[in-house]
């Protein structure tokens, strides 16, 4: 089998001791910012870019890869004992798991959150083994009108079934893609939308964007009101859940890594789409569904297994066809491409150990995080503790650092203070930044890719619907925009996400 | 229910969309716009400008209709701080170094903040000073002259 010699190969690269040392501090540093709000995956990959310059791919990419489903488990952490949400993705969590924790059992909801994730996790590091492989040869075919196609679907997905108002999110895409426009036009080398500034002419960066836009708009946003007092008192007894939570947890864990994995695999959308959804198949599927919001396990077990198998399979679109699935797969595809590796289906052929290093770390990663938060619950926990007055000038610092240092010029610093500008209005109006940042980072690829399609068709349109697997996408993106457009579908999506809290 | 205009959530939503997509369509009309054959620099540009106008009017109107107020109130004076903090950050470390740039930054992000106190405000500069010469100086080797300009 060849899926074995190359998975032995993971290992093998995997469990070198410099490889083991990156992924346990991604695994450390994600859940540290899991638990601590305000600042998330994509703002400390983002911030941490720089440090992998002077590190070899693989350790790079472990490292990143670690930090991202690291913050997933640290999420979870806080929405069980303080009902305080690290993570988007973890707001459902807190329905249930908050419950658990008041009526005494924290640590049943803790070890369940812990070991679904575990199991999600595995499966889903299985899966990209699985599919990765035959969808890479499948991507090897495709050319700029599939390309462009699946772009427009991973925007249509991220737009539509993503949480808020949809007719916003997808303004929101189209005011990403104009962003994506700074710069210098590939084609005729003018300088668009530069306003005189030599340092636009080269684009506005990705992390001056997604650092303006989400850490330093939402720093302003906790900032409104007064800090609030968090009173912890929840003392953890016992981690064991009984064989009774077990078995009612085993098919919810799976059906989330299924729900998880093919949202994960879907571009445009992600962990939280995933935790919402299964957790609206478990209340569908239950036999009492009213135990739900009052501290029913399956209510953490499946939306934890989700979120998780989400993170890691969203790295198959990511790895196989080099098109980032969100925000946070850009990155990656970022730190890639600093190390002089092109993304695409041709990396697996010719970086294996990379490919299946990366995998296995994943799996390594993911027994490393139950181990790091089932003991060490009480010191993450203490994380909380830290004053936000102290928190948040110590990340605007790192923002700050981290900006400077990627052309080292104070003119990115300036810049992304304009981006918490414009970032605080558009969430104060209950504009969504993801759909826009997924837009600003396609968009200069879709551009390209339209071009060149059309120039190859010669200015025929239809080809994009007459080449069978570009055809498809195209399909499934009218499809997915119909469907969310029925009042009936779009009803029962606000319900979701408003009986989720969020 | 009347809400006030300039607290109605989609109005000045729609009002930000048509005021970006409005400011983006005027600048593109100075590059040449082309066919869709052969697209020039302001083709992509000009459509995407005018789509968002477009979704800025219709905001604009449901929120007209619907009058729904913006929730919570607005953070304007965390926000002015952050930002100057940012620019004076910025500034510094251009002008005079890393660690004076840090110690304008701690002297103004804080008083974003609700709860503002000396003592604790210096011992978090010299704190967090030290630990970003510790990771990103010592530790990655960024090359900042910590004083002064190169």
């Amino acid at each position: 089998m060849e899926l074995f010699s190359n998975l032995i190969l993971g290992f093998e690269t995997a469990l070198t001791l410099q490889n083991l040392m990156y992924c346990f501090i991604g695994c450390f540093v994600g859940t540290a910012i899991g638990v601590l709000p305000g600042i998330g995956p994509l703002v400390t990959i983002a911030m941490l870019l720089p440090i992998t310059f002077n590190l070899p791919p693989t350790p790079a990419m472990i490292m990143l890869a670690g930090i991202y489903y690291g913050s997933q488990y640290g999420g979870s952490t806080t929405s069980i004992l303080v009902n305080l949400p690290g993570e988007t993705a973890s707001v459902v969590t807190c329905l249930d798991g908050y419950q658990m924790s008041k009526n005494g059992r924290a640590g049943p909801a803790l070890a369940i959150a812990a070991i679904g994730s575990f199991v999600a996790g595995s499966i889903g590091t299985l899966m990209i083994g699985l599919f990765g492989p035959p969808l890479a040869e499948v991507a090897l075919e495709f050319g700029a009108a599939e390309y462009f196609s699946l772009m427009l679907m991973a925007l249509v997905a991220a737009s539509c079934l993503a949480h808020g108002d949809m007719v916003k999110s997808i303004a929101m895409v189209f005011l990403g893609l104009l962003m994506g426009i700074i710069g210098t036009d590939v084609n005729s080398g003018m300088a668009r939308f530069s306003f005189g500034i030599a340092e636009l002419t080269d684009g506005i960066g990705f992390t001056v964007v997604a650092v303006g836009l989400f850490a330093l708009a939402e720093i302003c946003k906790n900032l409104e009101n007064p800090e609030p007092q968090e009173v912890f008192t929840n003392k953890i007894h016992g981690l064991m859940p009984t064989m009774a939570d077990l078995k009612s947890s085993a098919f919810p864990v799976l059906r989330g890594t299924m729900v998880g994995a093919f949202f994960g695999i879907l571009p445009g959308t992600g962990p939280s789409v995933s935790a919402f959804t299964s957790y609206m198949v478990e209340k569908k599927l239950a036999k009492d569904p009213s135990r739900f919001g009052k501290g029913a396990i399956e209510g953490v077990a499946a939306p934890e297994a989700a979120n998780n198998a989400a993170a890691q399979t969203a790295f198959i679109p990511t790895l196989t066809l080099g098109i980032p699935g969100s925000a946070t797969m850009a990155l990656m595809l970022g730190a890639l491409t600093i190390q002089g590796i092109a993304p695409g289906p041709q990396v697996m052929t010719s970086k294996p150990d990379l490919f299946w290093g990366l995998i296995a770390s994943m799996w390594i990663g993911n027994l490393m995080l139950v181990v790091l938060n089932l003991p060490l619950v009480g010191l993450w926990v203490k994380l909380l503790k830290i004053p936000y007055r102290w928190l948040f000038p110590s990340i605007v610092m790192f923002c700050a650092i981290g900006n400077f240092s990627i052309n080292n010029s104070a003119m990115d610093v300036y810049l992304c203070a304009m981006f918490a500008v414009l970032g605080y209005f558009l969430m104060k109006l209950q504009c969504e930044p993801a759909p826009l940042i997924l837009g600003y980072v396609l968009g200069p690829l879709m551009e390209e890719n339209l071009r060149r399609a059309l120039l190859i068709s010669r200015g025929d349109p239809t080809v994009f619907f007459t080449r069978p697997i570009s055809g498809a996408f195209m399909a499934l993106s009218i499809l997915l925009l119909i469907v969310m457009v029925l009042p009936a579908i779009r009803k029962k999506k606000e319900q979701a996400y408003t009986e989720g809290g969020g | 229910m009347k809400v006030e205009l300039r607290n109605n959530l989609d109005f000045l939503a729609g009002l930000l969309m048509l005021a970006i997509g409005g400011g983006a369509f005027y600048m593109a009309l100075d590059y040449p716009f082309g066919s869709s054959l052969r697209m020039g620099p302001g083709y992509f540009p000009r459509v995407l400008a005018g789509i968002l106008m477009l979704f800025g009017v219709f905001v604009l109107i449901r929120g007209l209709i619907t009058g729904v107020p913006v929730k919570g109130r607005w953070g304007f004076k965390p926000l002015l701080f952050l930002c100057v903090g940012l620019i004076a950050f910025g500034w510094t470390m251009e002008h005079f170094g890393f660690f004076p740039a840090l110690v304008a930054l701690f002297a103004i992000v804080p008083l974003a903040g609700y709860e503002w106190n000396l003592k604790e405000v210096l011992i978090l500069t010299v704190f967090m000073s030290a630990f970003a010469w510790a990771v990103f100086i010592y530790g990655i080797g960024l090359p900042y002259p910590l004083l002064g300009t190169h």
